[in-house]
């Protein structure tokens, strides 16, 4: 008796220890770290920025406009005079919640699709045809042609991103899903009477979680930039709303005059696209190795 | 011992098909199980063991042949149409329980899987049944909140076999389930398995690839070979008086302690490929005692000694 008792001790000990080895590899991964903050510092200056400057992000004024950075213009001013530090602060909401929402609904529909085509084999050649085709355009000629045809609007950059990240998140999915219907505890949980869709929710969702939250952080930096680009190319959230993208095309115009209307909101898309690579290049390293990005 | 038998097979064929070459897996295989016995069914690697065990749960298709459960045929051709109710008193032990677990599933809730899909149990229930089945197999009750990669390879089969267990199944069948265990190990499940059908009333089909494994559980062991079964018998036996050349050459090759090597002193040659059905004998290239016939006629399962069945030309008379 006593012997299992001692037995025991160590037992539990590793076990405690053995539970939270995910976050305890998170915890003690550069890179993570560095990304983590990078990111927490950029949401909440998107989110709690905004009401400490206390200034209205559209608001002109003739008489201030192109200042340079000062004590009153922290980040300068652009051609009408509004406040780039209010607008940078503001866009972030904009700029960060498209990126959320195309990672959220490319994470939805990918997951979906993907473990559609992965499970149910037979539906598989026609699926997973249809997200060649689609993946055959670049995203970022995709998402100009179906913006072109939304029109300028911050919804229809979601869509068009959307659809050009749902294919690539489809594949990814439908690969974890591959490897894991081979797993035997499917086969276990057949014998115990279990049908498809239990054992897509139970064993095969959370099975696959790991590349596919990899694959999100990914692609909400790419989403990012992308919101940068197709505002470059005009079809981004239309002004005057801000957001980093817009920010930055409005003042490509006078880039060698006012440099600071564009350096701020670049550094804040290349800092956001930093940390969330950063955040997703220590996910991978801890969920899972193997997986090799594709773009 | 001669209880009514719950499990009848009989010329269960399995053929798969890979590269459109057809691998006769089964080839006619008939036993019986009966009510409170445990069937030893041994055989070397690809024998075709684990398809038969596969088939009667439903994970596979047979080919062809017929299967009776508890009194009800079950068309075994068309896969999963087990009614429900036969189903669930049939269950399966994988060989391996790092691999038959979700790694992502808690304990208590790979225990309780068969009770949510089957339903009808409330939570209390649940949790209830599922600490009373920690316990059966000797786990802490405390224990279910964990995940498999907390526990040891033993701990993780204990697990394996309380799901089993869960919907009080009559007849488990067990895949050479201490195979990927160290042999403490082993003798601690086999012992489990033992307790638990004293208790519970249980029938096993007891997978293993040797013969030393399945001599403490077996009351009768069948011998396969090549997709068919070669010898049947009451354990005692067969362990002393084996038929088939096959099973005493299996026989010679257990008490060395390098078994492999000790048997490919005593059966020589490879195992036939299954893939084109040899005629005669499947055993005759590798049989000490082949006789012209044995290349021609395929011998038939027959019983040479009362409860003892043997598939060789030698024994073709009672004896
Ligand atoms: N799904 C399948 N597709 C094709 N061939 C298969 C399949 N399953 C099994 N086989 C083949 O059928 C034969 C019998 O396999 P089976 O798993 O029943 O053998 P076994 O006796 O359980 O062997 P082991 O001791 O290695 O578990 C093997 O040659 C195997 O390769
Ligand atoms: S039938 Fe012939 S070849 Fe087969 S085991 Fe008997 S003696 Fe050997
Ligand atoms: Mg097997």
């Amino acid at each position: 008796m006593t012997e299992v008792v001692l037995a025991a001790a160590p037992t539990q000990m590793l076990a405690e220890r053995r539970r939270f080895r995910v976050l305890r590899k998170l915890a003690a991964h550069r890179s993570f770290k560095i990304g983590l903050v990078l990111v927490a510092i950029l949401v909440l200056c998107a989110i709690i920025g905004p009401m400490l400057t206390g200034i209205d992000p559209t608001a002109m004024s003739i008489r201030s406009r192109f200042k340079p950075p000062s004590a009153r213009f922290p980040f300068g001013s652009d051609q009408y005079g509004r406040d780039i530090l209010t607008r940078v602060l503001y866009g972030g909401r904009l700029s960060l919640s498209i990126g959320l929402s195309v990672a959220l609904i490319s994470g939805v529909f990918g997951a979906a699709i993907g473990v559609t085509a992965g499970y149910f084999r037979a539906l598989d050649p026609y699926v997973m045809r249809l997200m060649d085709a689609l993946m055959a355009f670049p995203a970022i000629l995709l998402a100009i042609g179906i913006g072109a045809a939304l029109g300028a609007q911050a919804s229809s950059i979601v869509v068009a991103l959307s659809v050009a990240y749902v294919p690539r998140t489809a594949r990814i999915v439908r690969a974890s899903v591959l490897v894991i219907r081979e797993m035997e505890y499917l086969q276990a949980a057949r014998v115990s009477g279990a049908g498809d869709l239990h054992i897509i929710v139970k064993h095969v969702l959370p099975n696959c979680l790991g590349p596919l939250i990899v694959q999100l952080t990914f692609i909400f930096a790419y989403a990012i930039l992308a919101e940068a680009a197709l505002s470059f190319l005009g079809i981004g959230p239309p002004p005057p709303a801000p957001s980093w993208g817009n920010i930055i095309a409005e003042g490509r115009d006078y880039s060698v005059e006012a440099w600071w209307v564009m350096l701020f909101p670049g550094l804040a898309v290349s800092l956001a696209a930093l940390g969330m690579n950063l955040l997703g290049d220590g996910l991978r390293d801890v969920l899972d190795p193997r997986l090799k990005i594709e773009t | 011992m001669s209880a009514a038998p719950i499990v009848v097979v009989r010329d269960l064929v399995k053929t798969f098909v890979a590269r459109g070459a057809a691998l006769r897996a089964v080839d006619g295989v008939s036993f019986d199980v009966r009510q409170g016995e445990t069937l030893g069914l041994v055989g070397e690697s690809g024998s075709g063991k684990s398809t038969t065990g596969r088939i009667l749960v439903g994970l596979e298709a047979a080919t062809s042949g017929s299967i009776n459960l508890f009194g009800q045929e079950i068309s075994s051709v068309r896969g999963r149409v087990t009614p429900a109710a036969v189903r669930r008193r049939l269950q399966f032990v994988f060989q391996d329980p790092q691999n038959s677990l979700n790694p992502r599933m808690r304990a208590q809730d790979a225990i309780a899987e068969p009770l949510d899909v089957t339903g009808g149990w409330s939570r209390i229930a649940r949790d209830d049944r599922v600490r009373e089945l920690l316990e059966m197999v000797g786990l802490p009750r405390s224990c279910g909140d964990r995940f498999p990669h907390e526990f040891s390879g033993g701990q993780r089969q204990r697990i394996g076999i309380a799901r089993a267990l869960a919907l009080k199944p009559d007849f488990v069948i067990c895949d050479e389930p201490v195979s990927s265990l160290d042999v403490s190990m082993q003798a601690q499940i086999v012992n489990l398995l033992l307790d638990l059908q004293e208790r519970l009333g249980l029938s096993y089909l007891f997978i293993a690839h040797d013969l030393a494994v399945v001599r403490s559980i077996s009351t009768r062991v069948a011998v396969m070979y090549a997709g068919g079964i070669v010898e049947l018998a009451p354990k005692r036996e067969l362990y002393t008086s084996p038929r088939h050349p096959y099973t005493q050459a299996l026989l010679a090759a257990v008490p060395r302690i390098t078994s492999n090597r000790a048997r490919a002193a005593v059966i020589t040659g490879e195992l036939p490929s299954q893939i084109d059905t040899v005629p005669g004998c499947t055993f005759h290239p590798r049989c000490p005692f082949a006789l012209e016939r044995c290349r021609i006629e395929k011998p038939k399962l027959r019983e040479i000694a009362p409860g003892h069945l043997a598939a060789c030309h030698l024994h073709e008379t009672p004896a």
